[in-house]
């Protein structure tokens, strides 16, 4: 057989076997996805209560000066930045999209940033750029606890308290849908008390209004930091499920072009050889 | 008999959702026993038993501190972390316990130290609670 049968041949067989290996990622991805998406949902209740506790105690303490140093506001000359992206690609625009959002509040900005960096995508192209990256975290867990996540609030926290940083924010992927990852920025500290609506309750405080707040503004913090941890593997799964799934597409298209044209080579070929020996009987006749 | 919402929700899920008769917790104050109809409050938690009765049922949870708001007909428990009795590893929260106090003991520095005790305290109301669900039901 010819040459060039044989390379499509070899060429139908690499194709395959990348069908393959994208065909288990996006099932892998998908029952990750599955996971993450409904950690999700199952979060979002005790960041909903933990806002509205907070409305409430911000409007119960709305008189006082400087109540807590996680709520006073200062002229923002440096700024916290926690940018959190997923370890690995292979997932279309997302890491890309959430990047460019990054890079867009800091050529906004202009102003000195300290920036903590969660998974490796960000970190990357974060460091490539000579940013100034203080701390980052890698090699998170697919199913990460609250636990897993305070070191990152706190080290925020910390240079907010210390005056070290003056505002501090946070990007990362918001999951909307499993077609819909929308890149977000976030305002982080100062922290801003939603507005409660309605009359509002006299509350009894144990130990007083400003333990209590002591206890919760950071805690609150905790969990937005969470939140944004866990949009983020939602989005990933759902955007690396989506780009394997096209992957595999495309790829079997490709299998049905090479095999049509396989087919082709080698009819021709055939016809060849038969128009071959038809004229060589002929002229022995 | 009035009865009273009681929520119980961590970061990571919802533990807890029933009316129940009666609810005790663990403020850091002391212990709360509230019924339906109690005046607002807001109070933050300290680890212990969280005990919750539903005519004959009771249920025990183990929280580690959180927050706990009250309303005259819902009860919000915001716990850091929280376990149903049967849900709690004995093994693991001895083992928690044991390396807690160990480190006690070795007193490094300051953080070190509070953060021992803080666990020992978990680790301590979990045993409790698992405790008391074993000799109620011999």
């Amino acid at each position: 057989m010819p040459a060039n049968t044989r390379q499509i041949r070899r060429r139908i067989r690499s194709v395959k076997s990348t069908a393959q290996i994208t065909k288990a990622m996006e099932m892998v991805a998908a029952s990750k996805m599955r996971r993450a998406q409904s950690m999700v949902l199952a979060s979002r209740p005790y960041s909903e209560k933990m806002d509205e506790l907070l409305g409430h105690l911000a409007a119960a303490v709305g008189g006082f000066e400087a109540p807590h140093p996680l709520l006073q506001r200062r002229e923002p000359r440096k700024i916290g930045l926690l940018v959190i992206t997923a370890d690995r690609g292979l997932c279309g625009g997302l890491n890309s999209n959430t990047i460019r959002a990054a890079a867009n509040f800091i050529l906004d900005q202009q102003k000195p940033m300290k920036i903590v960096a969660v998974g490796k995508k960000g970190r990357d192209w974060l460091i490539r750029r000579g940013q100034n990256v203080v701390a980052e975290f890698t090699q998170m867990s697919d199913v990460p606890s609250l636990i897993d996540t305070t070191p990152m609030s706190h080290i925020l926290i910390d240079e907010y308290v210390n005056a070290e940083i003056d505002e501090a924010y946070i990007v990362y992927s918001q999951f909307v849908s499993t077609l819909v990852q929308r890149p977000l920025i976030k305002r982080l500290l100062p922290v801003e008390p939603a507005k409660v609506s309605g009359p509002n309750t006299e509350y009894i405080y144990e130990p007083d209004v400003s333990g209590v707040l002591g206890q919760l503004l950071p805690r609150f913090v905790e969990v937005e930091v969470y939140q944004a941890i866990l949009e983020g593997i939602a989005s990933f799964q759902s955007a690396q499920m989506v780009a394997m799934r096209n992957a595999t597409e495309n790829a079997n298209e490709l299998i049905g072009d090479l095999t049509l044209s396989y087919n082709r080579a080698r009819q021709a070929s055939i016809t060849t050889e038969i128009s071959e020996i038809v004229s060589g009987a002929e002229a022995l006749a | 008999m009035a009865k009273i919402r009681i929520e119980v929700i961590t970061g990571e899920r919802v533990v807890y959702a029933e009316d129940a008769d009666i609810v005790v917790a663990p403020g850091v104050v002391g212990e709360l026993g509230i019924l339906p109809q109690h005046a607002p409050l807001l109070t933050a938690l300290q680890p212990g038993e969280l005990l919750v009765r539903k005519g004959n049922e009771e249920i025990a949870m183990a929280v580690s501190g959180g927050f706990m708001e009250v309303r005259p007909d819902k009860v919000i428990v915001l716990a850091d972390t929280a376990e149903r009795a049967e849900d709690i590893d004995l093994a693991r929260a001895q083992a928690a316990k044991q390396r807690a106090e160990q480190r006690i003991e070795e007193q490094r520095d300051r953080v070190d130290l509070t953060r021992a005790e803080a666990a020992l305290q978990r680790s301590v109301a979990r045993l409790k609670v698992v405790e008391k669900r074993r000799k109620r039901q011999r």
